[in-house]
């Protein structure tokens, strides 16, 4: 069903006068560190094999050292593979001569860079169409296009400011437009918020999200910060010494890690970004439908020894939640259930972040009740199960 | 037994004068052509800067200082010119003006692509290196003896021996501003499928233009510096004033020539350091 974007097969990428002649040591599994030892020989990446779907945002993770930057520069050539295959659309860049690998790097795949890399010499706009000048767009097009992009990243009115008038954030926002402009398929992202304070970086990164649920765009993006790694990836890929370690959905990767290594990574992490109320509701089993009497209720109460209980109708569709105290004084003035339904509780849909309901935990006294969006009601989120899914 | 031996000798002098003559008989017509090229190029720079009226060089020279410094330099820029106007200088230092121009161009039109080509090749670099260095601590008179021999006597020979003195900064800053353009900035370009072309022309050279300006601004100095030297073979212009001067003892001649001779090296260095430092840019 989904379309493989881009496929590595057995990437090494070895630094050194004559790297063909240990490509047999790489491959063969000995560590980075005995192969510098013995040969002197720095190993970047060391026969790497993944595949990255068409429109989904893959992160690849790792320290630094870790390989991750020389793998991503390999996927555009500025690193010459040393060996192994890299499939774009089917084709293999690796063989590309210089004026396809132009070609491609012009149309298919456009970079963001940790330092932004904008050039200093031509304004904000000037450097936003910096591609499609190389390309030959003429300048009226890609000046129109560069003001429609600079906006949708918002930085309308400093087109005509010079790269050095702008903040941090500003300068990558530049950058991505810059990257943007350029209309690729595939957005290669170096650690571009890492140079970022984390204020800044939590707005780029809802940026991109949104960015990205609009374009559309397969994105391969670098980053050091596990958290920053799950909040943004569908999938993440572990790497360590050159080699990755796991690949998989954020909640796979947490949920079973695949060593030691990703589990001392996991450890660190604020899980309440990565958890979604999905994974910590549990079943409701006190539940009432809307036909029931006030008596069943109160019974159902006190079977479970709870002050409320939620009402459904015979689908399951979530009506309202009625208290114990309530449902006591109705029963004295002969009214039914529907005439003491509360809707004051919290309602959230299963791919909320644990992280975002905290506060309505504290604030409600009523448990959160998960909801599919037809308003059918999947499960319960207590308070200490909150609290309970960050560790 | 404390001199040297006597008994051995090594006449290098004379090899290079084989070479200079084995030069003039084979490339004569080479040399001839250059020669005629030299001295089209500055018969009209000299034409053209003798046929500006007067009043108008002032008012350029203040224009541009307006633009590139401030009211003060252009009110005293525009008195010193007219002072040397005042010692009855004007055409001396026009045609001193003439034979910098003329160096200095030729030098950029040199200078600018060999600058390049030691940035892009490392071999080149090698070879490059040493010359310049040798080219700059020579002493500045021994250029006179090949230029004259080469040229005979006369402006033709003075513009060479200005361009061989003066060059090596234009090439050397060419070079150090193309191979400081920030490694992330190449690499940006070429992320974005550049071509050598494109690199060298939308990001090196404008990148690099600053560090560029400040090699012309060196470049013109140093042919200001030399142009003096040279009119011992025939340069004409301020410096021959100073020669004649030295060779008469006359104090007020040389006085006078000598100061027209800083006030045009302080003009040219404030306006062309005043065009350099337009080009900076904030990182």
């Amino acid at each position: 069903m989904d379309n493989i974007k881009v496929k590595v097969e057995n990437l090494s990428k070895i630094f050194g006068p004559n790297p063909e002649t240990i490509i047999e040591k790489v491959k063969s599994g000995i560590s980075k560190e005995k192969i510098l030892e013995e040969t002197g020989y720095t190993v970047g990446v060391a026969d790497v094999s993944f595949e990255v779907k068409e429109r989904e945002i893959f992160v690849i993770m790792g320290l630094s050292g870790s390989g991750k930057s020389t793998l991503i520069r390999c996927l555009n050539l500025l690193n010459l593979p040393t060996d192994g295959k890299i499939y774009v659309d089917n084709e293999d860049i690796a063989k590309f001569n210089k004026e396809k690998l132009r070609q491609y790097r012009q149309n298919k795949a456009a970079m963001v860079f940790q330092h932004f890399g904008l050039m200093t010499h031509k304004s904000v706009i000037g450097n936003v169409v910096f591609g499609l000048e190389v390309k030959g767009v003429s300048q009226e097009q890609s000046y129109n296009k560069a003001k429609k992009i600079l906006s949708s990243v918002g930085l309308e009115g400093w087109e005509n400011k010079m790269p050095g008038e702008l903040s941090g954030g500003m300068q990558q926002r530049v950058g991505l437009a810059r990257a943007l402009a350029n209309d690729p398929d595939i957005l290669l992202m170096d650690e571009p918020f890492s140079a970022l304070d984390p204020l800044i970086r939590r707005e780029m990164q809802s940026e991109l999200i949104e960015i990205e649920s609009k374009l559309k765009k397969t994105i391969i993006f670098i980053t050091h910060d596990i958290n920053e790694a799950f909040q943004l990836g569908d999938r993440v890929a572990v790497m360590k010494d050159g080699k990755i370690v796991q690949v998989g959905t954020p909640e796979e990767i947490i949920s079973s890690p695949a060593n030691e290594y990703i589990e001392n990574f996991v450890k660190d992490m604020d899980r309440s970004k990565v958890m979604q109320a999905g994974s910590i509701m549990f079943e409701p089993k006190a539940l009432i439908t809307i036909d029931q009497g006030l008596k069943e209720a109160v019974d159902v109460m006190k079977e479970n020894g709870i002050s409320s209980v939620f009402v459904v109708d015979n689908k399951q569709m979530l009506q309202g939640i009625v208290t114990i105290d309530d449902t006591i004084r109705a029963l004295k003035e002969n009214k039914s259930v529907e005439d003491i339904l509360r809707h004051d509780y919290h309602a959230t849909p299963p791919d909320t972040y644990v992280d975002d309901l905290i506060p309505k935990a504290i604030e409600n006294k009523f448990p959160i009740a998960v909801i599919s969006e037809n308003n059918k009601l999947l499960g319960l989120i207590v308070r200490v199960s909150v609290l309970a899914g960050l560790v | 037994m404390f001199d040297f031996p006597s008994f051995i000798t090594f006449d290098l002098g004379q090899y290079v004068e084989n070479l200079i003559m084995w030069l003039l008989d084979n490339f004569g017509d080479f040399f001839d052509a250059v020669s005629k090229g030299i001295l089209w190029f500055m018969v009209n720079v000299k034409a053209f800067l003798l046929w500006l009226p007067w009043w108008l060089v002032l008012v350029i020279v203040a224009v541009l200082a307006l633009r590139l410094r401030n009211v003060l330099s252009a009110v005293v820029f525009t008195l010193l010119l007219f002072l040397i106007g005042t010692f009855g200088l004007w055409d001396q230092m026009m045609q001193t003006l003439a034979v910098v121009l003329t160096a200095v161009i030729i030098s950029l039109v040199l200078g600018v692509p060999l600058g390049i080509l030691t940035a892009y090749n490392s071999r080149v670099e090698t070879i490059m290196k040493p010359v310049l260095d040798a080219m700059q601590t020579m002493p500045s008179f021994v250029y006179l003896i090949p230029a004259m021999m080469l040229f005979g006597l006369g402006m033709v020979p003075a513009v060479f021996a200005t361009i061989i003195y003066a060059i090596p900064p234009v090439i050397r800053l060419t070079d150090l501003g193309i191979s400081s353009v920030s490694k992330d900035m190449v690499e940006a370009a070429n992320s974005f499928g550049v071509s050598t072309w494109q690199l060298l022309t939308k990001v090196q050279l404008p990148q690099a233009l600053p560090t560029i300006m400040t090699g012309i601004n060196q470049t013109t100095m140093m042919a200001l510096a030399m142009v003096v030297i040279a009119s011992m073979i025939g340069a004409k212009g301020l410096g021959l004033e100073v020669l004649i001067s030295i060779n008469r003892i006359d104090i007020a001649r040389g006085f006078e020539s000598g100061i027209g001779v800083v006030i045009l090296a302080v003009i040219i260095d404030r306006l062309s350091q005043g065009i350099a430092n337009r080009y900076r840019y904030t990182e």
